[in-house]
């Protein structure tokens, strides 16, 4: 226990509050000033008779004294107090409002937090709006065109006797920028209507792609048994969920990966492996002959009633994210800051190492264990010009009955939101930690 | 007049436009679009002026700018930075770096020419 709660020290803050010599209360209660401060200083255990008679004499209730009120109650109001500036709160007698009026005193701590949480919320979205990636590059293309187009279009008015090459090169111009500007105008648009629901996620091309796989189920029947590449565009076509021609051109990339491995690992010889091992990527590499990539991406391309919940998530060499199936009881950031805990960053180090880790997920609830599978590959090949070009991937499966006593990995999601103390990976301070 | 200038920018549309109208003011232009090797067409071309964007693919236009200042051949040069967001911030930033002019896209053709012309006291 604190000193500054026992029952000697709270003695002597209230004599001092009230204004009372050492010498005056120890006469008034009929004990020596020595005693007093021995008391006063808990070198002595103060009960009975002598207990009552100081709290009669300090005019408080003897439980105010020998239990005091609750330290942390106590604190918060403190605390509450001193923010809200010098508006008239009886800071002296915090501890007396607190051992009187418990249900209020409680009260008023938690609206004092409630109210610094919204603060910390405001500041966190002001935060996102002035550094938000995708807005800005939005604002930054939309000027771009617009300067173009004012340049251009002033030299085609002022300009006398403007050669007809140059007239149409200029209309060309125009042309070409103004589209541009239309397509920025209705990101622009797009993003702040967004914004203004309450579950708006900004909607960059990655966001698109991700609602569209998504939606999907991340399985396309369409593109399973070997069809062509009309079947890859009928999808795009028909899909309302992908806006913006960034997001499509993604898309396709994704799709036409699908369609080749549905082509390499076709799903009823899949489904046969899985039926026989299990979701096993060593058993369908053994199968058919592929990289652990193809697998992974394939085990989490089966239909969930077939395989069972599988997670996915890649980055590049950056770290930033470029897939995400999610999983649930695993949460992954939208793209770059995942936690470097992750087996996923570690096969970026070592890629002919194939990791295989048991995680636990902080802050989250139930903290079910996960099975993480991770392997790194090369998508371009090294040159003297630049370095190698790696992709990692990290496949999840709820660790079942392997999870039992095994010790698991502690890992985070993001720092912001990660509730680990004292992790050597942290880069920045825990909103969850400092309490939001 | 024989003044060189070196536009340093990756819109194409906006290289074309200011080429345009700086060449019709009489000026030799000379343009660069990436921010990787802007110093070396810098030393290559020895412009009398140089414009340069802040935004520009590979490296930003302060950094540029910097390298510009710390090159004991080129500390004199004046140079004219281009950016699509006119806060105090960047105003700072250019001019710290050592930005002769500082102008906020988007501009107008007649103010570019003016501020040029007055760069290298025309």
């Amino acid at each position: 226990m604190p000193e500054s709660l026992m029952i000697g020290t709270r003695i002597r803050e209230r004599r001092v509050m009230n204004g009372i010599k050492q010498s005056d209360l120890a006469r008034q209660v009929g004990i020596s000033p020595s005693y007093l401060n021995l008391i006063e200083h808990n070198r002595r255990r103060i009960g009975g008779k002598t207990l009552l008679r100081l709290a009669d004499a300090l005019h408080v209730e003897p439980t105010l004294l020998s239990e005091g009120a609750e330290a942390t109650l106590i604190a918060a109001l403190r605390e509450a107090a001193s923010r809200q500036g010098k508006d008239g709160a009886e800071l002296a007698r915090s501890e007396e409002f607190a051992g009187r009026f418990p249900g209020w005193a409680h009260l008023l701590a938690s609206l004092s937090r409630r109210v610094q949480d919204l603060e910390r919320t405001v500041e966190t979205l002001t935060d996102r709006l002035t550094h938000d990636p995708h807005l800005a590059a939005s604002l930054h293309e939309v000027i771009s065109t617009v300067t173009a187009i004012r340049s251009t279009s002033s030299i085609l008015v002022e300009t006398e006797a403007l050669e007809p090459e140059w007239q149409s090169r200029f209309h060309r111009n125009i042309n070409e920028e103004s589209s541009r500007l239309a397509e920025g105008a209705e990101a622009l648009v797009r993003y702040l209507e967004g914004a203004a629901s309450i579950e708006a996620e900004i909607r960059s091309p990655q966001d698109e792609v991700q609602a569209f796989l998504a939606g999907n189920g991340f399985h396309f029947p369409a593109l399973e048994g070997g069809v062509d590449e009309t079947a890859l565009e009928d999808i795009l076509s028909q899909s309302d969920v992908l806006v913006s021609d960034a997001a499509r051109r993604l898309a396709r990339g994704t799709l036409s990966q699908y369609r080749a491995d549905a082509h390499r690992l076709p799903l009823d010889d899949m489904l046969s492996v899985v039926a026989e091992h299990g979701p096993s990527p060593d058993r369908i590499v053994e199968a058919f002959g592929c990289g652990l990539p193809a697998a992974f991406r394939r085990l989490a391309a089966l239909p969930e009633d077939a395989v069972g919940p599988v997670g996915l998530v890649s980055c590049d060499g950056s770290g930033t994210l470029i897939f995400r199936k999610p999983f649930s009881g695993f949460a992954m950031p939208r793209d770059a800051g995942a936690c470097v805990l992750w087996p996923l960053f570690q096969v970026l180090v070592q890629p002919q190492v194939p990791v295989r880790a048991l995680l636990r997920q902080a802050g989250r609830r139930g903290r079910d264990k996960v099975l993480a599978l991770a392997v790194a590959e090369q998508v371009a090949p090294a040159t003297f010009e630049r370095p190698a070009l790696l992709h990692a991937h990290m496949l999840l499966f709820p660790a079942g009955a392997e999870g039992g006593e095994t010790p698991a990995r502690e890992v985070g999601s993001s720092c912001r939101i990660c509730p680990l103390r004292e992790c050597p990976a942290r880069r920045e301070p825990s909103i969850m930690v400092d309490g939001f | 007049m024989d003044k060189k200038v070196l536009l340093i920018e990756d819109e194409p549309n906006i290289i074309e436009a200011v080429s345009f109208i700086l060449s019709r003011d009489g000026w030799n232009v000379k343009t660069h679009s990436n921010g990787h090797d802007a110093l070396d067409a810098v030393r290559n071309r020895q412009p009398d002026l140089i414009i340069l964007d802040v935004m520009l693919p590979g490296k930003s236009g302060f950094d540029i700018l910097q390298e510009i200042r710390a090159d004991s051949e080129l500390t004199q040069t004046p140079v004219l930075m281009l950016t699509a967001r006119g806060q105090e911030k960047d105003r700072d930033m250019a001019e710290k770096a050592g930005a002769s002019r500082y102008m906020t896209k988007p501009f107008s053709n007649a103010e570019v020419l003016e501020v040029v012309r007055s760069m290298v006291g025309l």
